[in-house]
């Protein structure tokens, strides 16, 4: 049988050396990546400008996770994006050789092995874990039945100060028209299961402290689950005030991140009350109001914070302008005027480290620990040459964000501000240089740019004093001791 | 250890007219290995899932024991699914891998370990139970992964499809163990597969579904020697069963000039429905070569021969008069497998003449598909598996 490649619009891919084993694969082909634990062979691949997952099995397992995978991303759900089967592979000696699922490797994820092999900081095993449950739950709604629910079978990004979970395999899965119970729970008690052993394993290789308690953790996906899921789709009965309680429960699901398709409200049998019933179409509700307004392709978590700061900037601007401006308008602004020259001041070879949504929520954090410690507010320009000097050249080893004293990076403050201004320079509109290609780039505008400086709403500047002497070394002392919450930590 | 009955249990997926699964009725016995057998869709992983709680039963009911266990959730049910493809945890011990899920349970340790080492004798893994899962072959890490399933005492065993993973190779010596390790377990064990192999050495019985309705369940040898309709005839067996419709005669097949008796019987169970045709059946194995032209012999034009070594089959073709039936409902391309001596194979484009062995034939109904000979006589062979 000759090779045969199955769904990629990449004539590349026949380039590879198929006719080698993949645990044989040269050296040079390979990347470097944190891996998961797999019973398959899986590596990575340098291909053209991206890396590729491949992994070697049986063909009829091969193409059914490319199909489901397919399915899978046809209706928006988290998960890996496959490329190609690669079947009829022989050595050249005649031998044959297994299957290959060729999947993309999600740029920027880490497997969960790789988050733990460093210093862990407070939550990031419960964001984990939250993050999980939140994929189980949307691949539920989508009648997806995972059938081995684990953190090693999943991806995660950082989103925010959360992470988003991904599903890379799907070799267990099936889909359906709607999940019965008891898949669901079937689920659930694998999940269960395998996270405790992946702990009980960090544990043992020592990568896990011995304080946390795999059990524990173990149980906190069910109860993640369980009430995001009644939260989504639980039927509530209302006698009176019917469209302020629509309007509530379509809040809450927006809040919690989920789009609302429709709702089916049902009079109960004695035509007292009202039965509302929420039919959840997809998570994604602020990355997608996000890319809308701007064309920036983001997840959730960085699209919500992404979209705070749009609306900071729109009531900093409205007090300044004395006038309430289009939505639109405003967001494309921002991200003209915030956004792009943020994400532009990371200088190239820093790009890699860290997604540019992600480098401007850092950014923001970091303003606000700037502006804490100066007890004044720090212009954008100053925060991101700060945090690029400071903070992100340390992110190759996965470091806090507060590794260094508050001390050490206040004192940079007024060398910065001399040196990058207070305000950025707004770019030439057709220069079109986006980082990474996103969003699209406004018109260029005939009215003089409005000068911007901003001004953080949350906490008011007049209200601010200087900390006393005493105050000072107590937070110092704190900060030296790096036990200092970032604000969106619980 | 219990049994499970299945009492007209039901599948109906919303939306669809035919039920996945059919009123399906099967009992199975106290420390059986029944395997679930049939084309992909016809229902058996459905059926097993059901066992599992995975998918709702919409008719009838499902016992373990004496329990309905119809409403009840998966993990209450007292069953374990057993995958091949289990998680190995690298760096726990072989003991911790097989039992930490019973911590899950809230098993004391003194009792986990206790099943630990009962799994691990039964899987001669005593004496690594102290190792790391990388000091293990891979035979026996799939056995650790056995064992995970094994210490928590289940009724019953699942398993669906656990050895699609597996190359061939793995996949014949694995079957071999798992069967053997059911036996020494002694515990109730239901098995998805859609590989008649596979079912034919493994289970004490077989149950062989079609569309979502059950066709037969009896012993490999049961199933092989008096399949009840042309499915599980053509479905049981390697090579496949010669399947051909033909008009009947006085008592005879007309199998284009030569004739073929049937049983009295048989003939006897023939209905105005199978309007003067029935569908015989013959397995390869069941040939005589003989002389041209002698009686009840029909000429088989040989296409291609396949030598085994042990054996060889002589893939051929009935004459075409023997094939003028307009449209019959079970097989009409006159196609026909014979095993031959493989010391003495017919060459290509040769015509050898091949008689049917004394009450070997396979009778059906040329309208329901339905067996109207009676039971055939084994064969001296044994079924090729």
């Amino acid at each position: 049988m000759p090779l045969l490649i199955t769904g990629a619009a990449d004539a590349g891919l026949m380039e590879l050396p198929w006719d080698i084993p993949l645990s044989a694969w040269p050296e040079e082909r390979i990347a470097a990546l944190p891996r998961g634990l797999s019973r398959h062979v899986v590596r990575f691949v340098r291909h053209g400008d991206g890396v590729l997952a491949v992994k070697e099995t049986n063909p009829e397992i091969a193409h059914r996770e490319f199909h489901m995978l397919r399915e899978l991303e046809r209706m928006e759900a988290p998960c890996v994006k496959p490329v190609a089967v690669v079947t009829g592979r022989q050595t050249s000696a005649g031998e044959e050789l297994s299957a290959a699922l060729v999947t993309e490797h999600l740029a920027f994820s880490l497997p969960y092995r790789a988050i733990f092999s460093t210093a862990l900081r407070r939550g990031t095993l419960t964001r984990l874990i939250d993050a999980l449950s939140v994929l189980v739950v949307r691949l539920h709604l989508a009648g997806f039945y995972w059938g081995d629910v684990s953190l090693s079978n999943a991806l995660f990004r950082r989103d925010a100060s959360e992470f988003s979970a991904y599903l890379v395999d799907a070799e267990t899965g099936d889909l359906h028209q709607q999940l019965s119970d008891g898949q669901r729970e079937y689920d659930l008690d694998t999940a269960t299961t395998n996270i405790v052993g992946e702990l009980l394993d960090l544990q043992e290789s020592e990568d896990l402290d011995e304080s946390v308690d795999p059990f524990d953790i173990g149980t906190r996906l069910e109860a993640r689950y369980r009430e995001l899921w009644t939260a989504l789709t639980s039927t509530e009965t209302i006698d009176a005030n019917v469209p302020f309680h629509v309007a509530e429960r379509v809040r809450a699901l927006n809040a919690l991140g989920f789009d609302l398709g429709e709702i089916d409200m049902q009079q109960t049998e004695d035509g007292t009350a009202i039965t509302l019933r929420p039919k959840v179409v997809d998570a994604g509700y602020h990355s997608r109001r996000l890319m809308r307004l701007t064309g920036l392709d983001v997840q959730e978590n960085q699209a919500r914070r992404l979209l705070n700061d749009i609306d900071e900037y729109r009531v900093v601007r409205e007090d300044r302008a004395g006038a309430s401006a289009d939505e639109t308008f405003v967001a494309h602004e921002w991200l003209t005027h915030i956004f792009e020259p943020t994400v532009r001041a990371v200088p190239r070879a820093l790009r890699g480290k860290l997604e540019p949504a992600q480098v401007f929520h850092e950014v923001l954090d970091h303003r606000w620990y700037l502006a804490q410690a100066a007890a004044k507010d720090v212009p954008m320009p100053v925060a991101t040459a700060s945090y690029v000097k400071n903070v992100l050249p340390t992110k190759a080893d996965e470091q806090a964000v507060l590794g260094r004293s508050l001390a050490e990076m206040t004192a940079e403050l007024p060398a910065l501000t001399a040196e990058v201004g207070t305000r950025y320079e707004v770019r030439d509109p057709y220069a079109n240089d986006n980082t990474h290609a996103w969003g699209g780039v406004p018109e260029p505008e005939e009215e003089p740019e409005p000068t911007v400086t901003r001004v953080s709403t949350r906490i008011p500047t007049q209200t601010r004093r200087p900390l006393t002497a005493e105050e000072r070394a107590a937070r110092d002392a704190e900060a030296e001791l790096g036990t200092l919450d970032s604000p969106d930590e619980d | 250890m219990a049994t499970v009955t299945y009492d007209k249990a039901s599948r109906i997926y919303p939306g669809t007219e035919r039920p996945a699964v059919d009123s399906l009725d099967l009992d199975i016995a106290d420390g059986e290995f029944l395997v679930l057998v049939g084309p992909s869709g016809c229902g058996k992983s459905t059926s097993l899932r059901m066992l599992a709680g995975l998918e709702d039963i919409d008719k009838g009911s499902i016992w373990v024991g004496d329990r309905d266990v119809t409403h009840v959730q998966p993990k209450d049910r007292d069953i374990a699914m057993v995958f091949q493809s289990y998680a190995l945890y690298p760096h726990m011990t072989v003991a911790d891998n097989m039992g930490f899920a019973l911590k899950i349970a809230k098993v004391d340790k003194a009792e986990i370990r206790k099943r630990v080492e009962e799994a691990a004798k039964i899987l001669d893994l005593t004496e690594y139970l102290d190792r790391k899962p990388k000091a293990l072959s891979g035979g026996q890490r799939q056995r650790v992964a056995m064992g995970r399933a094994i210490v928590r005492q289940p009724q019953v065993f699942l398993m669906d499809e656990p050895l699609s993973n597996l190359d061939a190779k793995l996949r014949v010596q694995t079957r071999t163990q798992i069967a053997a390790l059911q036996r020494r377990l002694g515990t109730t064990t239901v098995y998805v597969t859609h590989d008649q192999v596979e079912a034919l050495t493994m289970g004490d019985r077989i149950a062989v579904l079609k569309d979502g309705v059950l066709q037969q369940v009896g012993t490999p040898r049961e199933m092989y020697d008096t399949p009840a309709n042309v499915f599980v005839a053509g479905f049981i067996g390697s090579p496949a069963m010669n399947i051909s419709t033909f008009r009947v005669d006085n008592g005879y097949a007309i199998v284009g000039d030569s004739k073929v008796q049937l049983q009295r019987e048989t003939v006897a169970n023939m209905t105005d429905a199978d309007s003067g045709e029935a569908v015989l059946g013959f397995r390869p194995e069941s040939l005589d070569r003989v002389a041209p032209n002698t009686d009840g012999a029909m000429p088989v034009e040989v296409v291609v021969v396949e030598e085994l070594g042990s054996d060889a089959f002589v893939y051929g073709q009935l004459p075409k008069a023997a094939t003028t039936l307009a449209d019959p409902k079970f097989g009409g391309t006159g196609e026909v497998i014979v095993r031959v001596d493989p010391r003495d194979v017919p060459k290509k484009g040769e015509s050898i003449w091949v008689k049917i062995r004394e009450g070997e034939q396979h009778v059906f109904s040329a309208a329901s598909g339905q067996r109207i000979s009676p039971s055939a006589a084994s064969t001296a062979a044994t079924p090729k598996a």
